[in-house]
């Protein structure tokens, strides 16, 4: 209660502090222009903290040196991307002039692809599953529901204590009779276990969109197959899936998409991208080569953000047109 | 109906078939896979720093149970001791080699030689408050903590009245170029934080807003999002409403205020738990802009702590599950409306 009057005391001084001058306003230039005066915040918002950024980006990445301000960089054309771009033999980051931009790249890629694979069909099956007329199906759904919300900080230390060399895991491995292990400093575990934990943080999200397809679905197209005697995977793969394409797509590109941006609960769990650099990837290069100790090599971080970016782009363009052609 | 048939109950009623099965083993696995490592984390964060990192783990938090024996300055450990085939408690003076020097706790004489393999420690459920209470005092986490409630709060309230405006002019004015604000605001939506990070710190820096939770705040407010979903919503309220409003000479922005925004209250509670969550697990952006420990939120000063003791585990996890314990409450009182908001809108 007292938080709600809280909020509503913070609404009327709010109030009487935007009022003022947006009443002044009408009065002066008329209620014609006062959408204008309604969308200014936010859009000089907009415009200051995301279209000038990213115009800077673009900027940024045709110079060098180290300085933060743009009037005060040299102008080096497209040798940054020269720098990221050039390689000896592309599957071999060590052959490249940036390997750690080409290790960050590939890294990125097999989990994107592991990713993507893994989350789809675990969301798919819980979303079938909970979709079924099952006992305590609201409970289930806010289990997997509930890490969504927690913060990346908080799963990345929960997981890491799970796989510690003393933790749960170790345990049950020593109880079944097989050695433990030191999961997050071993290459193939602690890869394997970044995949796991994104799957366990975010499953949860495209289970409820894929749920929300499944109840779309009319119940009459099941009743008719049940009295055509269709077996339960011709139902699956005749029925249920086709209707769920949209749905599947939106989430398969979502997934793709938020996969390549990876870089929260893989940052804590793996100690900024260890064992050495197994598990780097491209936000985290961005950020090593921006912030990270005193490297600060701006230009070398954005030319590699204004890849990404174009990679994004490209992505969501497709995720338009497939979108466009499947409603037709 | 009694309690079997009603847990056993399947789409045809009396028959339980393999899918069945493997449906509860798959629902069953997956609340332990969530469960578990919570669950885990939180008794483990309960335990005294000696046996935090006993291996084999026990589950509860237990410690040695100690007393003080006259005659020993310290208090001494006591262990479970089978003496002439009988089972005593004697307190532990010395262990040397495989031989332990015991005497008896209540009339202490002179020690007596076990051999350490038949002896196993007395101990008692005990929980360590002081991993929660010790953070609070001796470490900076009460000011992360202030911090993050800070930038939470001002932040909701600031993208609720910011973008509920931008929405109502979305809504409810035709004007020239409204399509197209509400195409380039939207179009925002597939630009990532990564993608501008730099930069976007380079504008924090211009406008002086480097290291203070300002700059953790102004970025995050415009949401072509909240924008999105608060635009939908105020499109199903009738125009009627604001034509009375004006024939009885209210101001725009009082129309705003005492007609549209009441109405569009449910939107805006399903915005303010998201924001809520949002701004209470931000990570990447406020790691950048904060650099003094004083200014960390909760999620960058957890970070930074357990970089720098990753040996005091008992710490990290407590402060790790106070951080986590306000998403909780907030879903087990909210669950259906989180779970219905972002089926609904695609939020996340």
């Amino acid at each position: 209660m007292a938080a709600g009057a809280l909020f509503s005391q913070a609404g009327e001084t709010a109030m009487r502090v935007v009022e003022a001058p947006m009443n002044a306003f009408e009065h002066i230039f008329g209620r014609k222009r006062m959408p204008w005066m309604f969308l200014a915040p936010n859009l000089i918002l907009f415009a200051i903290f995301t279209f000038l950024p990213i115009a800077i980006a673009v900027g940024y990445a045709f110079t060098g040196g180290t300085n933060l301000f743009v009037s005060e960089r040299p102008f080096v054309g497209f040798d940054n991307f020269r720098t990221l771009l050039s390689c000896g033999n592309y599957l071999q980051p060590g052959t490249c002039q940036e390997s750690l931009f080409w290790t960050a790249v590939w890294n990125t890629l097999w989990f994107v692809a592991c990713n993507v694979v893994a989350t789809l069909l675990v969301a798919l099956i819980t979303a079938l599953i909970l979709n079924r007329a099952i006992f305590a199906r609201g409970f289930f759904r806010a289990m997997f529901f509930y890490p969504v919300l927690l913060s990346p900080v908080v799963i990345g230390l929960i997981w890491k204590w799970f796989l510690d060399r003393n933790g749960l895991l170790n345990a049950f491995f020593q109880m079944i009779g097989v050695p433990p292990e030191i999961f997050l400093l071993d290459v193939g575990w602690s890869r394997f276990f970044v995949v796991v934990v994104s799957v366990w943080f975010h499953m949860g999200f495209y289970t409820l969109i894929l749920l929300a397809g499944l109840q779309a679905i009319p119940k009459e197209l099941y009743e008719a197959a049940s009295i055509d005697a269709a077996s339960p995977r011709r139902t699956l793969f005749r029925i249920t899936l086709p209707l769920l394409a949209p749905n599947l797509l939106v989430v398969f590109i979502l997934l793709m998409i938020k996969s390549v941006q990876i870089f929260d609960e893989a940052w804590v769990l793996t100690n900024g991208g260890g064992p050495g650099t197994a598990n780097s990837f491209i936000v985290q290069y961005i950020y090593q080569m921006a912030f990270g100790s005193d490297l600060r090599v701006f230009g070398l971080a954005s030319a590699a953000s204004v890849l990404m970016g174009l990679v994004l782009l490209v992505l969501t363009l497709i995720q338009l047109r497939l979108g466009k052609r499947m409603e037709s | 109906m009694n309690p079997i048939s009603f847990l056993s109950r399947t789409r045809r009623a009396g028959r339980i078939d393999i899918t069945d099965m493997l449906s509860w083993v798959w629902l069953i696995g997956g609340t332990l896979a969530v469960l578990v490592p919570v669950v885990w984390a939180g008794l483990s964060s309960l335990k005294p720093a000696a046996e935090i990192t006993r291996f084999p783990p026990s589950l509860l938090p237990r410690t040695a149970v100690e007393q003080t024996v006259p005659g020993f300055d310290k208090p001494l450990s006591i262990w479970q001791v089978t003496v002439d085939g009988q089972q005593r408690e004697m307190a532990m003076v010395r262990r040397i080699g495989l031989k332990a020097q015991m005497v008896d706790p209540a009339n202490p004489g002179p020690p007596v030689s076990v051999d350490v393999k038949g002896i196993t420690p007395v101990q008692h459920l005990t929980v360590a408050t002081e991993n929660y209470t010790d953070p609070l005092t001796r470490f900076n986490f009460l000011t992360f903590l202030k911090n993050s409630v800070f930038v939470t709060v001002v932040a909701t309230l600031l993208t609720l009245i910011v973008n509920a405006m931008a929405a109502f002019a979305l809504s409810k004015y035709k004007f020239r170029g409204d399509t197209t604000v509400f195409v380039i605001i939207i179009s925002t939506l597939m630009i990532p934080l990564a993608v501008v990070m730099v930069p976007a710190y380079l504008v924090i820096v211009g406008v002086g807003l480097a290291d203070n939770l300002w700059g953790v705040i102004l970025p995050t407010i415009a949401s072509p999002t909240a924008v999105f979903l608060l635009r939908q919503y105020m499109l199903t309220i009738p125009d009627e409403l604001i034509e009375a409003a004006r024939v009885d000479a209210a101001s725009e922005f009082c129309i705003f205020w005492r007609i549209i925004l009441p109405l569009t209250a449910p939107a805006l509670a399903v915005l303010a738990i998201f924001s809520v969550l949002w701004r209470w697990n931000d990570f990447l952006w406020p790691l950048i802009v904060l650099n003094s420990r004083e200014n960390f939120t909760l999620q960058v000063g957890l970070n930074a702590f357990q970089g720098e003791f990753s040996v005091q585990w008992h710490y990290i996890l407590a402060m790790t599950f106070l951080s986590l314990l306000p998403v909780t409450v907030v879903f087990l009182f909210l669950q259906k409306y989180i779970t219905t908001g972002i089926a609904g809108t695609g939020m996340k």
